[in-house]
C-alpha cells in the first residue's frame, strides 16, 4: 500500500470557472494526462492492469467550484515539490491550478479516511438577504431538521442536524451562507442543508442554490481541526519543500 | 456579436454532462473574429462526445485558425435536454469555443459521416436561428455546407445545404474560404453570386444549379443550370498526406468521448476492394504518411497530449507498409516514458497482425476485434473479404495463446446472394472461435456482432436491393437460435435503423421532405437506438407519397440513372458494374496495391498515385492480393513513380 516503495505527496487544488462543470471522474482523468505531460514519476499498482497510485478526497458534485481539492499520489522518487506544482498546474485545463503540496508520512491514512468535514459557501436565491438571518438563526436554534434525501436511488426522511456542524451568514448584505457538514456517518450534500433551510421555515419556500465554492475539507485528530496538508507530513520532508498557502480566508 | 456564455451558464446546471458545452479542451482556440475574415462554424451533428473525436473536423478546425484570412469556432448538436432550455430560453446554437450564436457565423459546415444524423443538421440550422431550406435563406444567413463520407450521395439534403464538398477537404477549404471572403468583402449582396462561384470551385457541389427531372419514381436527368456549373463533381484528393500533418493539437477532451486517445492517421484510402465497403471505394487510391512523420507525431502528440493510448489509424491499419517497423520503432521511443498502449482499428484477420498487435499492446491485453465480415469463404468471395477460415482460426489462435481473452467478431447479414447457409457459417465460426480460445483459457470469449447490410452509393452494391426489415429479423433470429446454448455472445444491431439508412442511403431529392418531417415529428438523434422510431420514417413517406421498399429493397437496373450520378469518386461506373457482376459471379478481385491496375478510374482520371513506401505486401497472408504470398517475398509488379523525390528513401526491398 501507500509508501510501501515509494514517495506519498498530497497536493491541494482548485476548480473554478466552467471547469467546474466535469465530473470527480473528469478530474481524475484530467490529472492523470497532467502527470505524464509534466513526465511526474508515479508510482503504478500491480497487477493485470497496472494504473498509477493517485487518490483522490470526497467528491465534488458536478458545477460546484472549489478552493480546497486533495488528492494523494506515490512518487518512484523525490521530486521538487515547489516546480512540481506549478508545472502540473500548468498542464491543467484553465480553472484548475494546484495550490500547495507536502510530502506525506508512510501509512499516512487516506484522504477518504481522513476528512472529517466540509465548508462550502453557498449563494442563494429566492430568498431575500434581510429575511435569511431569520432562517438561518432557525435552523441553527432547531434540535431536529427532518428532510427527504435520496440515497442509492431511494427517498427516506432523515435527521441531518447533527451534521450540519456550523451555519452562518458572513456578510448580512448578501444571500451567502457559509456552511460546515460533517462527512459522518456519511457525507452530508449542500442540497440537503438547503432542503433543511427551507425546512425550517415558511419565509424560504423558494429558496434555491446558485453558486456554491467547497471553501475548506478538515482532518480532525483528537479535539484539533487540521488543514489536510499540515497533517501526517513526512517528519524528515526537506526545507522549503511545502508549500502550502494561506488555508482560505 | 459576444457572447452568450452568461446566459448559457445558468442552463448547464440543469442539463446532464454540462462539461459538453464548455470548450477549453488541450489544443482549442478562441479566435478573434474580424469582419474582414471568413468565420467558419465547423458542426458535427451529433452528440458532443461522438462528434469530439472526428479527425475530419479538426483538421479542418487547425487548417482555417492558421489561415490569417479565416477563424474557426466547433459546435455539436446540443442534447435534447439543453436544447429544451435554449428553445424555452430563446437562446440559438452557440460555438463552444467562444459561445458565440451559430447566426453570427458565415459558414456553418456540418461533418456528415452517417446518414441518421440528417435530422440533427436540420435541427442544429434551425436552432441557429436560419431556415432550414435553402430556397428561404437570404443575404444575412450563414452559407449551410456540408463534407463527409455521406455526401457522396448529396441528394437527400439538396434542398437542405446550399453546398457540398467532396472528398479530402484540406485544400478545397481554403478555397472555398476565398471565395466566401471575396463575397463578404464586396458587401455580401446575392446569395446567388456566392453560390454560383462556389459552384465552380472544384469538388464543390450546388445543388440549387441543378435542375432534376423525373420519369414516374425516377430520376431520369440531372442537369446543371449554367454553362460554367459542371455536369459533374469530381471529389478532391490530396495527393500526398505527407504535405497535411494534421491534427498537429489533437484536442483532448476534458470528458470522455468515444476514441478517447491519440489518433494518428497513417494511411488515407484503401484498396482492399470490399464491396460492400463505401469509405475503401471513396477514399482511392492509397495514400500512405512517411514513416517518419507517423513517428513524429506520435511522440509529439502523447508528449503534449497526455494521453496513454494511441491509434493508428486507417481503413486497414496492419497494410502499412513495414508496419512492424513503425510500431517497433513507437515502443521504442515510448521506453521509459510510461505505458502506452497502442492499438490498430480494422486490423487484419491474420496471424502475423497479431504478432504486431501482441508487440504494441504489452498492457491491458483484454480484447481484439476482427471483422470476416461474412460467415462463408463464398460469401466472402461475393464481398470480396478474401479472409479464408485458416486466417481467421490462426489469428484467434495466436490472440489467445498471447494472452488476450475476449475476441470481438464483426460481421454483416442481408449481403448479397446469401443463403442461410453462408448466415449459419457465423454461428458456425463463432463456435470454433471460442473451441480454440478455450484450449487456451478457461475464461475465453467471443462477441459476435451482426449488422444489417446497408447498400452505398460508388459502391458495386449500389445495384443491390437491401434485405428487408422482415429478413434481416428471420436471420437475426437464426443465429440467435444457434447461438443459444453457446457461450459465444451475440449483438445484433436494429433492423428498423437499417431500413430508415437505406432510405437516406440511396435516396434521391425527394428524400429530403422526408427527412424534414421526420425532423418536425420530432425524430432527432436516430443513431441513438432510444430515440429512434422507424414508424416516424414510414408514415413521412407516406405522407410525401413515396414508397419505402422501392427506395430500399429495390433492386437497381443497370441502365437507371442512379441520383447521385453527377457526383464522381472517380470509380468509372462500368467497373462497379463489372465488379458487381464479379461479385454474382463469386470471383475475388485482387489488391491493386500489389498486383497490377484493374483500372477503377481514380489514379488514370484524376492522374494520381498510390503512395506507399514498399513494393512489399504485408507478411502473413493472401489476403486482398489474389496470390499466395508468404511473408517478405516481392510481388511481380513495379513500384509505383513516387510523387516526390522524397519518398525514395522510405522504399524498402525486399529479401
Amino acid at each position: 500500500m501507500r509508501g510501501d516503495a515509494g514517495v506519498p505527496v498530497r497536493l491541494r487544488f482548485t476548480k473554478h470557472g466552467p471547469v467546474r462543470f466535469i465530473s470527480h471522474r473528469d478530474v481524475a482523468r484530467a490529472f492523470e494526462r497532467a502527470f505524464r505531460i509534466v513526465e511526474l514519476p508515479l508510482a503504478f499498482s500491480a497487477g493485470f492492469s497496472p494504473h498509477p497510485k493517485v487518490s483522490f478526497g470526497p467528491a465534488l458534485a458536478v458545477g460546484y467550484e472549489s478552493d480546497a481539492e486533495y488528492l494523494d499520489l506515490e512518487l518512484t522518487r523525490e521530486v521538487d515539490l515547489e516546480r512540481m506544482v506549478d508545472a502540473v498546474s500548468d498542464a491543467l485545463p484553465e480553472g484548475m491550478a494546484v495550490t500547495g503540496a507536502s510530502s506525506l508520512a508512510d501509512r499516512a491514512p487516506s484522504l477518504q479516511e481522513g476528512i472529517t468535514a466540509l465548508g462550502y459557501a453557498v449563494e442563494l436565491v429566492g430568498v431575500a438577504p434581510a429575511d435569511l438571518g431569520p432562517v438561518v438563526d432557525a435552523f441553527v436554534a432547531a434540535t431536529a431538521v427532518e428532510v427527504v434525501v435520496t440515497r442509492k436511488g431511494e427517498e427516506r426522511i432523515d435527521d441531518i442536524r447533527s451534521s450540519v456542524l456550523a451555519l452562518a451568514r458572513p456578510r448580512p448584505a448578501e444571500a451567502v451562507v457559509v456552511v460546515e457538514v460533517a462527512t459522518r456517518p456519511r457525507t452530508l450534500r449542500v442540497a440537503d442543508v438547503v432542503n433543511g433551510l427551507r425546512a425550517v421555515s415558511p419565509d424560504a419556500a423558494a429558496l434555491e442554490e446558485r453558486r456554491v465554492v467547497r471553501t475548506h475539507q478538515w482532518i480532525e485528530r483528537g479535539s484539533a481541526r487540521h488543514e489536510p496538508l499540515d497533517v501526517d507530513r513526512r517528519s524528515d520532508a526537506p526545507e522549503g519543500a511545502t508549500r502550502a498557502l494561506e488555508a482560505c480566508a | 456579436m459576444s457572447s452568450l456564455w452568461p446566459r448559457i451558464e445558468p442552463l448547464l446546471a440543469r442539463v446532464e454532462k454540462p462539461a459538453r458545452y464548455i470548450g477549453m479542451e488541450r489544443g482549442s482556440v478562441r479566435p478573434d473574429h474580424h469582419p474582414e475574415k471568413v468565420a467558419w462554424l465547423l458542426l458535427y451533428p451529433d452528440a458532443y462526445e461522438v462528434g469530439l473525436p472526428n479527425q475530419g473536423l479538426q483538421i479542418l478546425y487547425e487548417i482555417l485558425n492558421e489561415r490569417p484570412d479565416a477563424v474557426a469556432e466547433r459546435s455539436y448538436a446540443p442534447w435534447i435536454d439543453l436544447e429544451a432550455e435554449l428553445r424555452a430560453h430563446g437562446l440559438p446554437l452557440f460555438s463552444v469555443d467562444t459561445h458565440r450564436a451559430a447566426g453570427d457565423f458565415d459558414v456553418l459546415a456540418f461533418n456528415l459521416s452517417a446518414e441518421l444524423v440528417y435530422t440533427n443538421l436540420l435541427n442544429c440550422v434551425d436552432l441557429a436561428g436560419v431556415p432550414v431550406r435553402a430556397a428561404q435563406r437570404r443575404a444575412e444567413h450563414p452559407l449551410v455546407m456540408a463534407g463527409g463520407h455521406c455526401t457522396f450521395n448529396p441528394e437527400p439534403l439538396a434542398d437542405y445545404v446550399d453546398a457540398f464538398v467532396m472528398g479530402d477537404g484540406e485544400e478545397v477549404v481554403s478555397e472555398v474560404t476565398e471565395v466566401v471572403g471575396a463575397w463578404k468583402r464586396s458587401g455580401r449582396t446575392h446569395r446567388e453570386e456566392v453560390l454560383r462561384d462556389l459552384a465552380t470551385v472544384p469538388g464543390v457541389y450546388v445543388p440549387s444549379m441543378y435542375d432534376v427531372e423525373y420519369d414516374g419514381p425516377r430520376v431520369v436527368a440531372v442537369t446543371p443550370k449554367h454553362a460554367d456549373v459542371p455536369a459533374v463533381v469530381d471529389k478532391r484528393t490530396v495527393a500526398d498526406l505527407g504535405d497535411w500533418p494534421y491534427p498537429k493539437q489533437q484536442l483532448v477532451p476534458l470528458i470522455e468521448v468515444v476514441h478517447d486517445r491519440l489518433n494518428v492517421e497513417i494511411f488515407r484510402g484503401c484498396t482492399r476492394g470490399c464491396r460492400f465497403c463505401q469509405a475503401g471505394m471513396i477514399t482511392r487510391p492509397v495514400r500512405e504518411r512517411p514513416l517518419e512523420q507517423v513517428r513524429t507525431m506520435v511522440r509529439d502528440g502523447l508528449r503534449r497530449s497526455g494521453y496513454d493510448e494511441l491509434a493508428l489509424t486507417s481503413l486497414s491499419s496492419a497494410d502499412f507498409s513495414g508496419i512492424d517497423d513503425l510500431v517497433g520503432g513507437i515502443v521504442a521511443d515510448q521506453e521509459g516514458t510510461g505505458q502506452v498502449s497502442v492499438s490498430l482499428p480494422s486490423l487484419r484477420v491474420d496471424a502475423f497482425t497479431v504478432g504486431v498487435a501482441s508487440e504494441i499492446q504489452k498492457v491491458r491485453r483484454t480484447g481484439l476485434t476482427f471483422a470476416p465480415e461474412a460467415g462463408s469463404w463464398r460469401l466472402r468471395q461475393v464481398i470480396n473479404k478474401l479472409v479464408t477460415e485458416e486466417d481467421l482460426y490462426s489469428a484467434v489462435d495466436a490472440a489467445f495463446s498471447q494472452g488476450w481473452r475476449r475476441v470481438k467478431l464483426y460481421f454483416l447479414t442481408g449481403l448479397p446472394t446469401e443463403t442461410d447457409a453462408d448466415t449459419m457459417g457465423i454461428a458456425e465460426l463463432a463456435k470454433n472461435v471460442v473451441a480454440i480460445g478455450k484450449q487456451h483459457t478457461k475464461g475465453a470469449s467471443a462477441t459476435v456482432s451482426v449488422g444489417g447490410f446497408v447498400p452505398k452509393p460508388h459502391t458495386p452494391f449500389q445495384w443491390f436491393g437491401q434485405n428487408s426489415v422482415e429478413e434481416l429479423r428471420r436471420k437475426i433470429s437464426l443465429l440467435r437460435d444457434d447461438l443459444r446454448r453457446s457461450p459465444a455472445k451475440l449483438r445484433w444491431h436494429d433492423a428498423e435503423a437499417s431500413f430508415a439508412e437505406g432510405i437516406a442511403s440511396r435516396g434521391d431529392r425527394r428524400i429530403g421532405a422526408v427527412i424534414e418531417r421526420v425532423w418536425r415529428a420530432g425524430g432527432t438523434f436516430q443513431e441513438w437506438s432510444e430515440h429512434f422510431d422507424l414508424s416516424r420514417w414510414l408514415d413521412a413517406m407516406a405522407a410525401e407519397g413515396l414508397d419505402p421498399d422501392w427506395y430500399v429493397t429495390r433492386h437497381r437496373t443497370e441502365d437507371e440513372v442512379l441520383p447521385w450520378d453527377h457526383i464522381a469518386a472517380g470509380l468509372h461506373r462500368d467497373f462497379l458494374w463489372q465488379d458487381w457482376q464479379a461479385a454474382l459471379a463469386e470471383h475475388g478481385l485482387p489488391d491493386c496495391r500489389w498486383t497490377p491496375c484493374y483500372d477503377c478510374g481514380v489514379c488514370t482520371g484524376y492522374a494520381l498515385e498510390h503512395v506507399v513506401a514498399a513494393n512489399v505486401p504485408p507478411a502473413g497472408g493472401s489476403q486482398g492480393t489474389g496470390q499466395d504470398l508468404a511473408a517478405g517475398s516481392t510481388v511481380p509488379v513495379r513500384l509505383l513513380p513516387t510523387v516526390r523525390g522524397g519518398r525514395d528513401r522510405e522504399a524498402r526491398v525486399a529479401g
